[in-house]
């Protein structure tokens, strides 16, 4: 096999007989369940900063990572040798692991399974000259240093990435999949009397180029200045349990960490989740409609299949705030003897497949938006969330403010410094207390767990928590 | 690394030897391995054994810079990467002090990184470590139980090269287990779990130290039991080594010569001024063989070498890789940075210390009327701007009242600014910790923190 061949599609580069035999091979020894997951990944990249297009960059990352399961045990190895002989050692590797006595002669029959691509690709990044790529960063430079004399730095990045993922299971499954993604982001310095302040915009989907005809990038770019030179009269937030407003769209991390992971089932299977043995009851405010959705087309944390080779869906997890259902791999679901959903991911062929999230977020509420910061008295509005993290055990997680004010008898007033808020997930869920009808999707996000990254969408509407701490210093 | 001749030196020295007249070309190639255990209720949860290789060449003409990598060392590639990184040159803008790092005839200090004991220890005692460490942990408390508890070892080996005649390889290995425990308490609605962790590293299993690993993360997550939401207001902190090592590790992205030269860094320009008190003393030393992160050679193939940063709280100098050396008219400190073949050096500290004070924790805590342990923070990512200096993050930890430590406290944050952390540490602890990080820990004291909480 020529690791240089001009076509990129796996199937071909790995032949089903082969698959077949590498798979046999790995269960022959005892082992109940093995699985070939391979992934050919162009991508390239182009970053700018202070005012130069530093470098372009162009990266390839081929190879094949082997689970072998028997009981409670995986066995697991990689490898970038795709020829069989490297699959084998890659499968034995992965089997001594998992090994138990007897196996035998198993014939392993592979189904391919039907397309299913929720995303339709118009202009594959392949096929777009480097110096369009370039440009779009050159523009936003422009826009954002034009936005305002305050702004000192400006820096911006652009990502295309094509990847081709097989994944061939001794359960029959043999799917092929291919994720294109597209993103730039751009960040912005504003220098004054009060030192520097930072804004921040980035845009990503899953689709190809195409994705430039819709999206303005200079307005993203003045969008980043702008909330750069808005800080800089920022003052020190308020320090302390509030009404805190939190805008459509970029919200959507909230629920990420509020109830997101902890809705995963590996952490309930052991117990390390406060929404575990809660199925059927209530745990957020009947307003709370959560659904996490691996097809929306477009977004950021869309598949047409996971990466275990189970179709994507839409998963109703909270609904009118009962808990209806947790999210699943093959590994739990198998434990718990119940279909997956489709939420089986990994970083790469180098790393295990968990439970993962794709879009997860809260649907339409009864609320006007306006209505909502106009009934509270005083708090705090969020209009930019930046990453967060959890606890799912304690149910204990922060989430940083990016850009954020002061509500003061209904109104929007100050801008405030940068700071995290925290909270519990369950009373913060049960907390919510108006829904805007004005949902929106949020930017696209990498949610880490386990030392491993995956890209995954989120949004919300407008909406308000009756009490959140804000952790700032005034 | 240690210093090594290594066969992927070849793969380097034959990229650089394809180099055409006016390009500067520099080849870093890497080849490395792990081994991870994970072991649940007495079972082995995961085995993973495997290893990656990969190249990554940067290529340079006329000021314009062009990259690409691959995750292979099959001959093929190597020629389709020099490829990529040549057509890639033509979209970089011209920058005048773009240019590969050359030998500066800064000595290397040899360290001892690599471990043959490690190398060639049996795969069945790694996985008895992890087995061993979830029993000692679980048997502690009958309040708690393991999430999960795992061993881990990881191999490497790179060599870079260059046409401006940087000629270097090495290799290094390390190990070390974790527990991850959980420890429950009440029933019904009362009913509250808390997390805890523990770990122990070395470059050999030897080193390793089980018991305390799991008193620690024991320690952790039991103290936390019972925790309330404390009402907001000013404190003074005291940081355990693990917070305070996370806490430097925010600071040296201030000190970082990059940032400084692209007007980022809020300690621009003010070398040789006050940024801190005066009892802290900050040094970047990855010759020292005791930081877990030691090593002989940056990313960049330069000595890696012993800078002091802050003195007595006067800030003494910035890191610089090569190009941000020259940009700020000086030279590279060796502090190129490179995680792994898929990108170009960066800027970064190294094996960060505070030098250590003299006192026991128990000692800092009984100086504090009104104050508050901190065991642990969270979201560092999202609520510290280095850029603007804000500092804000989800904490946990017990209650201190004149010098005594009492209740534990959950759900609050902690902020202030970095300028003014700095200024405001009272002390530097005794207890240095080397971790498993790019920085030491030791206890740390600052005063005027805001606590949010109720």
């Amino acid at each position: 096999m020529n690791p240089g061949d001009g076509d990129r599609r796996l199937g071909r580069v790995i032949d089903r007989d082969v698959l077949q035999r590498v798979l046999a091979g790995a269960v022959s020894t005892g082992a109940e369940f093995a699985e070939i997951y391979a992934e050919d990944k162009r991508s390239t990249s182009a970053a700018l900063d202070d005012g130069r297009i530093e470098q372009v960059s162009s990266g390839r990352d081929r190879g094949v990572g082997i689970r072998v399961v028997a009981g409670e045990t995986t066995g697991f190895a990689y490898t970038s040798d795709l020829t069989e002989a490297g699959l084998g050692v890659a499968a034995g590797a992965a089997a001594e692991a998992a090994s138990r006595g007897g196996g035998g002669v198993r014939t392993i029959a592979l189904t391919p399974s039907a397309t299913h691509r929720p995303n339709t690709i118009e202009r594959d990044p392949d096929s777009v000259a480097k110096a369009a790529k370039v440009e779009l960063l050159e523009r936003m430079n422009d826009a954002a240093r034009s936005y305002g004399p305050e702004i000192v730095q400006v820096s911006a990045g652009y990502g295309d990435s094509r990847k081709h993922v097989l994944v061939a299971n001794t359960d029959g499954v043999l799917t092929d999949d291919e994720v294109v993604r597209t993103l730039v982001r751009v960040s912005a310095v504003a220098d004054g009397d009060t030192g520097m302040q930072t804004g921040y915009q980035s845009m990503g989907h899953t689709i190809g180029f195409e994705v430039f005809d819709t999206v303005d990038v200079e307005e993203l770019a003045r969008e980043a200045a702008r909330q750069a030179i808005t800080k800089l009269r920022a003052r020190p937030a308020p320090s302390g349990a509030m009404p805190v407003v939190i805008k459509h769209g970029t919200g959507g991390v909230l629920f990420h960490e509020a109830c997101g992971h902890g809705l995963e089932a590996d952490h309930i299977q052991k117990g390390a989740s406060v929404y575990a043995g809660k199925v059927g009851q209530q745990v957020a405010s009947p307003l709370v409609t959560l659904v996490d959705d691996g097809t929306m087309p477009g977004e950021w944390g869309t598949l047409g299949y996971d990466d275990e080779g189970h179709v994507t869906q839409r998963n109703v997890l909270i609904e009118d705030g009962v808990l209806t259902d947790y999210m699943w791999d093959y590994l739990r679901a198998r434990k718990d003897g119940r279909p997956q959903s489709g939420n089986g991911r990994r970083q790469s062929y180098q790393h295990l497949p968990m439970v993962r999230m794709t879009n997860t977020f809260v649907l339409d509420g009864p609320d006007d938006p306006d209505d909502i910061i106009a009934s509270t008295p005083n708090g705090v509005y969020v209009a930019k969330l930046g990453g967060g993290s959890v606890n799912t055990a304690s149910g204990d997680f922060v989430f940083g403010m990016t850009e954020a004010y002061l509500i003061e008898n209904g109104r929007i007033t100050e801008p405030l410094r940068d700071g995290n808020l925290i909270g519990n997930g369950p009373k913060v869920l049960a907390d919510i207390d108006m829904l805007g009808n004005d949902f929106a999707m949020g930017s696209p996000g990498t949610c880490g767990k386990d030392g491993q990254g995956v890209p995954v969408g989120d949004g919300q509407p407008t909406l308000r928590v009756k009490s959140l701490t804000v952790g700032g210093t005034a | 690394m240690t210093r090594f001749e290594s066969e992927l030196q070849e793969v380097a020295d034959r990229v650089v030897a394809q180099a055409r007249p006016g390009e500067q070309v520099e080849a870093f190639v890497a080849r490395g391995g792990e081994t991870d255990v994970r072991i649940y209720d007495g079972d082995v949860e995961h085995f993973v054994s495997a290893q990656s290789e990969g190249v990554g060449i940067r290529v340079i003409r006329d000021g314009r810079t062009g990259f690409a990598y691959a995750g292979t060392l099959a001959e093929d590639a190597i020629r389709d990467v020099l490829a990529e990184a040549r057509d890639n040159v033509q979209f970089g803008t011209v920058d005048d002090w773009a240019a590969l790092a050359e030998p500066d005839g800064v000595a290397v200090t040899e360290q001892e990184l690599w471990n043959d004991e490690l190398a060639e220890h049996p795969t069945a005692d790694k996985i008895d470590l992890a087995k061993q460490l979830e029993k000692l942990a679980s048997g502690a408390d009958p309040r708690v139980r393991v999430d999960d508890s795992n061993y881990a070892d990881a191999w490497g080996e790179s060599a870079v090269a260059s046409t401006t005649g940087i000629r270097m390889s090495g290799r290094e290995n390390g190990c070390y287990v974790s527990v991850s425990t959980l420890a429950d308490d009440g029933d019904g609605d009362d009913a509250e779990t808390q997390t805890g962790f523990g770990f122990s590293v070395g470059r050999s299993p030897a080193e390793f130290d089980l018991e305390r690993a799991a008193r620690e993360a024991v320690d952790r997550a039991t103290r936390l039991l019972g925790a309330t939401q404390p009402p907001s207001r000013r404190v003074t902190v005291v940081l355990d080594p693990f917070v305070t090592a996370q806490f430097i590790g925010v600071i040296s992205s201030t000190l970082n010569g990059e940032a400084v030269v692209k007007g980022r860094s809020l300690f621009r320009d003010r070398v040789g001024e006050v940024v801190a008190a005066p009892t802290v003393t900050l040094v970047d030393d990855p010759t020292n063989p005791e930081a877990y992160t030691a090593t002989d050679v940056d990313g960049e193939g330069l000595a890696a070498r012993r800078n002091v940063l802050i003195q007595d709280g006067v800030l003494r100098q910035f890191v610089h890789n090569s190009y941000s050396g020259r940009r700020a008219g000086t030279v590279s400190t060796g502090n190129a940075t490179r995680g792994g073949f898929a990108g170009t050096p960066g800027v970064g500290c190294l094996a960060l210390s505070l030098v250590p004070g003299t006192r026991t924790q128990t000692e800092l805590v009984a100086d504090v009327d009104d104050g508050l342990l901190v065991q642990q923070m969270q979201g560092l990512h999202s609520g510290v701007n280095p850029i603007s200096g804000d500092f804000s993050t989800g904490a946990a930890g017990l209650l201190i009242s004149n010098g005594n430590v009492g209740a534990p406290v959950r759900e609050i944050t902690i902020a202030s600014t970095l300028q003014k952390m700095l200024l405001d540490i009272v002390e530097v602890g005794g207890d240095l910790e080397w971790l498993p990080m790019r920085s030491s820990g030791m206890s740390l004291v600052i005063r005027d923190v805001t606590m949010s909480g109720a």
